[in-house]
């Protein structure tokens, strides 16, 4: 079917409109839509994943910088700002400043006044989770070109062996 | 090939349109993003480490109370087809079930369902545990996702700091780590164009709106996901309160655009329904996208009781299983664009035949 109004593009949109006690149907082409203030699909100002990569962008730029680096899993704060996922639950400590101005921007505030939770005294790692947990901060470090932190990962495990 | 029909209730009791207002609320989901203390986050985990964290999860479920045990599937041993069933089914997300070709499934991800909960293993975060009900059901979702957490907290060890509660991977998540989304579909918004300023709305009270399947997704069907934005600095029970309020308003906004739509252009509404109903029907093929927008309108006359002869629930049913993966499971096949398009047909009008009594 073609538009309604300039007779040439695919109508797309079926407008509905109200014209005293009449009703006129009119079939708009994309463009002839748009002219009207009608969209063609329903959509509102996308979700705001853009908003949020500006807050970390704005957050690191007021605190830290890019080198900053978790000691647990080795990511650095650069890593953060270009996937927006954190390495592990230590960098919340180890980016701890930005991580609280990123969170009040984001949610309002920074302090949990949810649900508490402690951990259960008897819940205990898997066999040799320990050393195995050790193995990959090891490896990782040494993937990050960590050596420092990678030889004192390897002489803590060479003591539990 | 994936037997669905082994999984408690099929995975799909929250199609049964049995909570309030099933006719313009599909689904209330909850979940909440638990990691674990000693492990880097699954993104960054290597292989081995997702396993640990997938054993120890399973050695803690295999001590749990009979109704949270649920079925362990084992999502990264699955073919890509079963995979996308899953999805299909909203019972795993697109990231667990690695669809995107630059993203593909990840050594550990695995699924635990139960009757209305479910466990993600080793998704962005290492845990999700997610309660899905019928209908606009708030506090029920809540109160069972809550149960399934304390148990598993108890008997693996979650990452929480004092200040800013329990740590997610993305920091958009953590506190809480609560999302309630509720699925509704608002044809008489879009229809009289208010949904634009209902929409622009919820973003500046904190709450957001997504597609069918969450994050990421497209607006189709008039279907739309809404669902807090912040998940720390408030209570879960605010959260909720909050959340319950704000829908109950836009539910009644619906209601109210429907009367109008019924006053001010009986006939075109009535006809363009009707029109819908028919070509559901009749025709002999079918896109998804066209489905569901005809779904759309078909779902409106039940609404208005123009269609009376229709459950709510046969239309959720076909929302899931006029799917490409699940026609294709159906037929036991692959099928192509064009043969799945004529499956679809198909299926819809044996569907609503044998729903309304009538011949196909």
């Amino acid at each position: 079917m073609v538009c309604d109004v300039c007779k040439e593009g695919d109508a797309v949109v079926q407008l509905t409109q109200i014209e005293g006690t009449g009703v006129r149907l009119l079939h708009l082409c994309e463009r002839c839509a748009a002219e009207r203030g009608v969209e063609t699909n329903a959509s509102a100002p996308k979700p705001q994943i853009s908003d949020f990569l500006q807050s970390v962008h704005q957050a690191m730029q007021a605190t830290q910088g890019d080198a900053a680096r978790c000691a647990f899993c080795s990511s650095t704060f650069r890593d953060f700002r270009s996937t927006g996922r954190l390495g592990c639950a230590h960098c919340y400590d180890a980016f701890e400043k930005s991580m609280r101005d990123l969170l009040r921007r984001v949610h309002g505030s920074s302090q949990h006044i949810g649900r508490k939770y402690e951990s259960p005294a008897s819940a205990t790692l898997p066999d040799g989770g320990t050393a195995n947990e050790l193995r990959d901060r090891l490896k990782r470090a040494i993937e990050s070109e960590q050596f420092e932190l990678a030889a004192d990962i390897r002489d803590r495990l060479r003591g539990m062996e | 090939m994936l037997d669905l029909s082994l999984l408690p209730d099929g995975g799909v009791g929250w199609l049964d349109a049995s909570g309030d207002h099933p006719d313009i609320v599909i689904s209330t989901r909850i979940r909440l993003a638990r990691n674990l203390e000693g492990y880097a986050f699954a993104g960054r985990a290597r292989d081995g480490e997702r396993l640990r964290i997938l054993s120890q999860v399973q050695q803690a479920m295999s001590t749990m109370h009979e109704m949270h045990r649920g079925v362990l599937l084992r999502v990264d041993e699955m073919p890509p087809d079963d995979r996308l069933l899953l999805h299909e089914r909203h019972l795993v997300s697109r990231e667990l079930a690695g669809l995107d070709p630059q993203r593909p499934v990840r050594s550990g991800s695995a699924v635990y369902l139960t009757r209305g909960t479910s466990v993600m293993v080793n998704e962005e975060d290492h845990l999700r545990l997610q309660s899905l009900e019928s209908g606009l059901r708030i506090s029920e979702a809540f109160n069972n996702v809550l149960a399934l957490d304390a148990e598993l907290g108890d008997r693996v060890p979650y990452a929480f700091h004092n200040e800013f509660g329990f740590l997610t991977a993305c920091p958009t998540n953590a506190g809480t780590g609560l999302r309630a989304s509720v699925l509704i579909h608002l044809p008489g918004l879009v229809l009289t164009k208010e949904i634009a300023k209902v929409l622009a709305g919820l973003q500046q009270v904190g709450l957001t709106y997504r597609g069918l399947y969450g994050e990421g997704s497209e607006v189709v069907g008039n279907f739309f996901q809404i669902s807090n934005q912040t998940t720390l600095g408030r209570s879960e029970t605010e959260l909720l309160d909050y959340l319950t309020r704000v829908v109950t308003h836009v539910i009644e906004r619906e209601e109210e655009a429907r009367k109008v739509l019924l006053r001010d252009a009986g006939y075109i509404i009535e006809d363009k329904l009707w029109r819908a109903y028919g070509t559901l029907r009749y025709a002999r093929s079918l896109t998804f996208d066209e489905v569901m927008s005809y779904l759309s309108s078909v779902r409106l006359a039940v609404g208005l009781k123009l269609i009376t002869d229709l459950s709510v629930y046969t239309l959720n049913k076909l929302l899931i299983f006029s799917q490409s993966a699940h026609l294709a499971h159906a037929e036991g096949r692959d099928l192509t664009t064009s043969e799945a398009n004529i499956a679809r047909a198909k299926y819809v009008r044996r569907i609503l035949a044998d729903d309304t009594g009538s011949t196909r």
